[in-house]
């Protein structure tokens, strides 16, 4: 069963990653604009040889 | 001095890192390849650093280095892109809300974080209970688990917490303490359980309702933040501005809040006014009817104090500021739209009232069956304890809190995709009970501005060059004229004769447009037109080397009018017609769309005693008006629907407003509400008997927390779905 050691830190490890990551995105407003972020995703304007 | 420039630069604000920002409002943006138009345009500007359009709010935010570009710079580039842009306030950016939403998610990801961890952990201590699991792994798990909950349960429940203690700091009860006292007993119930050695804790029972509360609470949050976002696009079209007159003599066009008391404004006729103060120079009449209720014209002159809402008819006025300008109309208008906003839905203030009287009881319950297990000696005390704790845990108002509030938030998305903005929830509630439908005529069944009659028949190039003189004018049928002739507003050295047109000097000829004698029409080519179509409006036009002609307006039906008035009828309402306007106008329009019931030349005291008079008679009424003189009639009726083009006060006092040309909106919302209200009511109905039969099974001790827990995040699930199948209904009805 030692092997939980390892594994419960890995899995709240994980966890956290995740909640890290979805509080930058908030900070980011990310959400701010949803209807737009699924079209900026197609367009090329921020590619710098364009 | 006749048409100001618009001050754009004081629109804009510096950041403390140097760097200019505007936010506008931009009209005309209808698909993606605007937001790309738009952006690539104005990145293209030197200066401009960043360009972003917001697609969901129609909103743009411009930042630039202002050394190197200015603001009516990037207006003018939009305006050749073919967008128009109006701008807020930067001094009214309302950064209370949006830190309140950023809370409620940040604490809605801890909770589900936390729950989702926890979970992980107690769905093994679940399986390791019926095989064998040893009892230092399950304490351990257990442990983890607490060390996990304390701190999320302390940071996800603060809005919980803190409004249960605003509520008991009063005296008062409300669905937050509940819930409050209910989490942090089932916590340190499990920390004692814990502590013991116990089979079971709750951690996980904790974390579920949180994170459920939370979600309905941050989807009512976002409702409400959408419907308040188009509304402020709404306010700043029309331009809470005012003309202020430097010292230098130029007038420019400045935000309210840049407008101090000694200032002089410039009042153009037919524009309201936005300010208190005193007339320092010409002289006209107002009406004053948003103020006093007079609906006769109030002569002004100088030294005559006038007051911010009401609007300056012919003459153009010099006022000198008295009151700050920002305590007055706009303030006026927030205030109403935020009552509006803060209004809570009978319902819900039904279920309010209902936690006054349920709190003492649930906990009363929850108290007695601990003391009666307990002393009865039939379990030890801490068995007593988490029966008490189901109790408590099984009756939190879960189900009852989420019940109208999700059914509001999905039909008020369902309305918004029909072009319907609703203020606030109970609006649903009281649309769905209405049986009577009373229409306003002008601007509400016709379209808001009159078009031109016989358009075919107009001769295009003279037509072309009256439109470019009616671009300078203010006149309503000034403006239709311009619009049918799609003509842009050019510098032309106009000068406005009060009460009687414009007039220019074009190439040495001095043109004219405005009333037929103002242009010497003969009064018998005015007879003529008039019994061709009889009621119309007449604008004349005098070319100075040419003939005078004129042009006949009339108010147009919005083009879905018949179709709606009759879809409304067979949906069994009851339609009738309360205008102030002529009888002859007033019966044509209610013979063409088939209306019997109908009143003319009424005044705004006589909708109130119609509308009161259909009250006394037991019936509900829907009220559809767009003017100043609607406003009372619409906040008297039961519930009121406003276009956006109304004027502001009707707007703050209905209840929902529709978007568009079209009035099929109506009848859409109506229908809506009518299936919404039936949720609701499945809803309600579902709580109570799931109540009716958990309690008394908890109280007996045959629920652990475990399973409460779970019975109330299904029922919460259930009345969530329930409201989401309408979401499903009105869309297969809006692809068929």
């Amino acid at each position: 069963m030692s092997i939980l050691l390892y594994l419960i830190p890995i899995a709240l490890g994980l966890g956290f990653i995740g909640l890290a990551g979805f509080m930058w995105t908030l900070k980011n407003g990310q959400y701010d604009d949803i209807e737009g972020a699924r079209w900026r995703i197609l367009s090329d304007d921020d590619l710098p040889n364009r | 001095m006749n048409v100001p420039l618009r001050d754009w630069q004081a629109f804009a604000s510096l950041k403390p890192d140097g760097t200019a920002e505007m936010n506008l409002a931009v009209e005309g943006i209808t698909c993606a390849a605007c937001m790309s138009v738009i952006e690539r345009g104005l990145k293209a500007i030197p200066g401009v650093t960043n360009a972003r359009v917001n697609l969901s709010t129609h909103r743009l935010r411009v930042d630039w280095a202002p050394d190197a570009c200015d603001a009516s710079a990037v207006v003018a580039r939009l305006e050749a892109l073919g967008y128009r842009a109006h701008p807020f306030d930067p001094t009214r950016r309302n950064a209370e809300e949006e830190a309140e939403s950023r809370e409620l998610w940040r604490c809605l990801g801890v909770a589900g974080f936390a729950a989702m961890n926890v979970m992980l952990l107690s769905v093994s201590v679940w399986a390791g209970n019926v095989s064998d699991i040893d009892p230092e792994t399950r304490d351990l798990f257990h442990w983890i688990s607490g060390l996990i909950a304390f701190p999320a349960v302390a940071y996800a429940g603060r809005p919980f917490f803190r409004s249960a203690y605003q509520a008991m700091r009063h005296f008062r009860t409300n669905m937050d303490v509940p819930i409050s006292i209910g989490v942090w007993l089932t916590l340190g119930l499990s920390v004692f359980q814990t502590m013991r050695s116990a089979r079971e804790a709750y951690f996980d029972g904790v974390l579920m309702l949180l994170f459920f509360l939370l979600a309905g609470r941050a989807l009512d949050h976002a409702m409400r933040r959408r419907t308040r976002s188009v509304v402020e696009n709404v306010a700043a079209l029309r331009a809470f501005t005012a003309a202020k007159i430097l010292p230098n003599g130029d007038v420019v066009d400045v935000p309210l809040s840049r407008v101090d008391p000694g200032d002089r404004v410039l009042v153009r006729a037919g524009e309201r006014i936005s300010v208190d103060g005193i007339v320092v120079d010409g002289s006209s009449d107002v009406d004053q009817s948003l103020v006093t209720g007079e609906t006769d014209l109030a002569a002004v002159m100088r030294d005559t104090r006038v007051f911010a809402g009401t609007i300056n008819v012919s003459g153009q006025l010099i006022v000198q500021v008295t009151a700050a300008a920002a305590g007055t109309l706009l303030d006026e208008v927030n205030r109403l739209l935020e009552a509006a906003a803060e209004g809570r839905s009978r319902y819900r203030r039904l279920a309010d009232r209902a936690a006054q009287l349920y709190a003492p009881v649930v906990h009363t319950a929850a108290f007695a069956t601990f003391l009666g297990w307990w002393l009865s000696g039939a379990r030890s005390p801490a068995d007593s304890m988490i029966i008490a704790v189901s109790v408590l845990i099984i009756t939190c108002p879960c189900a009852l809190a989420l019940a109208i509030p999700v059914v509001q938030v999905v039909t008020s998305g369902a309305l918004f995709s029909r072009n319907i903005l609703v203020h606030s929830g109970d609006t649903i509630e009281r649309m769905a009970g209405v049986d009577t439908v009373v229409f306003d005529k002008t601007g509400t069944l016709t379209l808001p501005s009159p078009i031109l009659l016989g358009a075919k028949d107009v001769d295009r190039t003279v037509l072309a060059r009256a439109g470019q003189l009616a671009a300078a004018s203010r006149h309503p049928l000034g403006r239709a004229l311009a619009e049918a002739a799609h003509a842009a507003p050019c510098a032309l050295g106009t000068r406005e004769v009060p009460g009687s047109g414009i007039e220019a000097s074009v190439n040495g000829q001095i043109e004219r447009l405005g009333s037929p004698e103002f242009c010497e029409v003969s009064q018998d080519d005015v007879a003529a037109l008039l019994t061709r179509h009889p009621g119309a409006s007449l604008v004349a036009y005098a070319p100075g080397d040419a003939p005078p002609v004129l042009y006949a307006f009339q108010q147009g039906l919005r083009a879905d009018a018949a179709a709606t008035i009759a879809r409304i009828k067979s949906a069994g309402y009851v339609i009738e017609i309360l205008s102030g306007d002529r009888t002859d106008a007033v019966r044509t329009i209610a013979e063409e769309l088939g209306v019997e019931r109908w009143q003319a030349e009424v005044t705004p005291t006589g909708k109130i005693a119609r509308l009161e008079a259909l009250k006394a008679g037991g019936r509900r009424v829907l009220m559809v008006g767009d003017g100043l003189n609607d406003a009372p009639a619409l906040a008297a009726a039961s519930v009121s629907m406003s276009p956006v083009t109304a004027v502001e006060l009707a707007q703050a006092s209905a209840d929902a407003v529709f978007i568009g040309d079209r009035l099929s909106p109506v009848a859409d919302g109506l229908s809506i509400a009518r299936r919404a209200h039936l949720v609701m009511k499945q809803n309600l109905g579902f709580a109570v008997v799931y109540n009716a039969i958990a309690v008394p099974y908890a109280m007996a001790g045959h629920l652990t927390p475990l399973v409460a827990a779970l019975a109330m995040s299904g029922s919460s699930l259930l009345v969530t779905l329930n409201a989401l199948r309408l979401r499903a209904d009105t869309r297969t009805e809006n692809a068929s």
